[in-house]
């Protein structure tokens, strides 16, 4: 018998061998990165529920949005740094995402590529477009 | 690699019952994409508009302000991508809980649904009341 075994209320992710549904695939995949990607989306996730949180407050906090203000903001390091993680991981978990929406709507191989080779672009080109804006706001120009 | 097209494929969107679960998933798909295309794109425009010159700022706020005719329409997609951001964050701590093997007993399922639904129409409203009840 090669199917699943019976899983109980509790122990969905339990397996036979006594190892996690995760621990099975950490590892593997024919780039030996198994469930990385999984693990990846999952901890920028929790990253950014504080810090998207942290940026929208910031700004409900600011006095006022004015050009001036938001940059002071950005130049002091309790703004610059959460800013450049939140930036940083936006992109990140972004890139993550649209794989996954790759793989599940492009059936066509050729397209998936092109899809992840255009995802890929986008996103690390952009992303370093912004961080150079962030850091020339904190390191003056 | 040649792909067979004659095989089988599984049943899609059009012939099952939609209920809270099901919306959700797609809203956080949905509200995925619109973060990536127009969150990241807003992102990146308004730090650059920030680092350059005074110019360039005036560009960028002059877009958010943008009308078509009496209807602000950036002003609504900005409200659109705040409800996005609380409906994805919301429908993604219902994910972390699943991933760890709970919630998925179907009347807690539904309400997990339901509040995350709930939860981001709240946040958003309350977000836009504060930032407008500033002036900004």
């Amino acid at each position: 018998m090669t199917g699943p075994k019976q899983m109980g209320k509790h122990d969905r992710s339990a397996v036979a061998d006594g190892k996690t549904a995760l621990g099975r695939v950490r590892g593997l995949g024919s780039a030996g990165h198994g469930g990385e990607h999984w693990i990846k989306e999952r901890v920028s996730s929790a990253a950014l529920l504080l810090l998207g949180t942290w940026f929208l407050v910031s700004l409900l906090l600011l006095p006022d949005l004015q050009p001036a203000t938001l940059k002071a903001w950005l130049a002091s390091p309790l703004g610059f740094v959460p800013m450049a993680l939140f930036t940083y991981l936006s992109f990140e978990h972004s890139l993550e995402g649209v794989k996954v929406i790759v793989d599940d709507y492009q059936g066509d191989e050729g397209g998936r590529m092109t899809w992840h080779f255009v995802s890929l672009f986008l996103h690390v080109g952009a992303g370093a477009l912004a961080l150079y804006a962030l850091a020339r706001i904190a390191f003056g120009a | 690699m040649a792909r067979n097209t004659a095989r089988p494929l599984s049943p899609h969107l059009t012939i099952w019952r939609w209920g809270p679960h099901m919306l959700v998933s797609i809203l956080h798909r949905g509200t995925g994409m619109a973060l990536s295309i127009g969150g990241l794109f807003l992102l990146t425009w308004f730090l650059l508009a920030l680092s350059g010159s005074a110019q360039s700022w005036e560009t960028f706020t002059g877009f958010l302000g943008w009308k078509l005719g009496p209807v602000p329409l950036i002003l609504l997609g900005l409200v659109a991508l705040t409800w996005s951001f609380f409906q994805h964050a919301l429908s993604g701590v219902r994910h972390l809980v699943m991933d760890v093997g709970a919630g998925f007993e179907l009347r807690t399922n539904k309400t997990m649904a339901y509040m995350t639904m709930i939860g981001s129409v709240l946040l958003t409203a309350l977000f836009w009341a504060v930032l407008l009840g500033k002036g900004a």
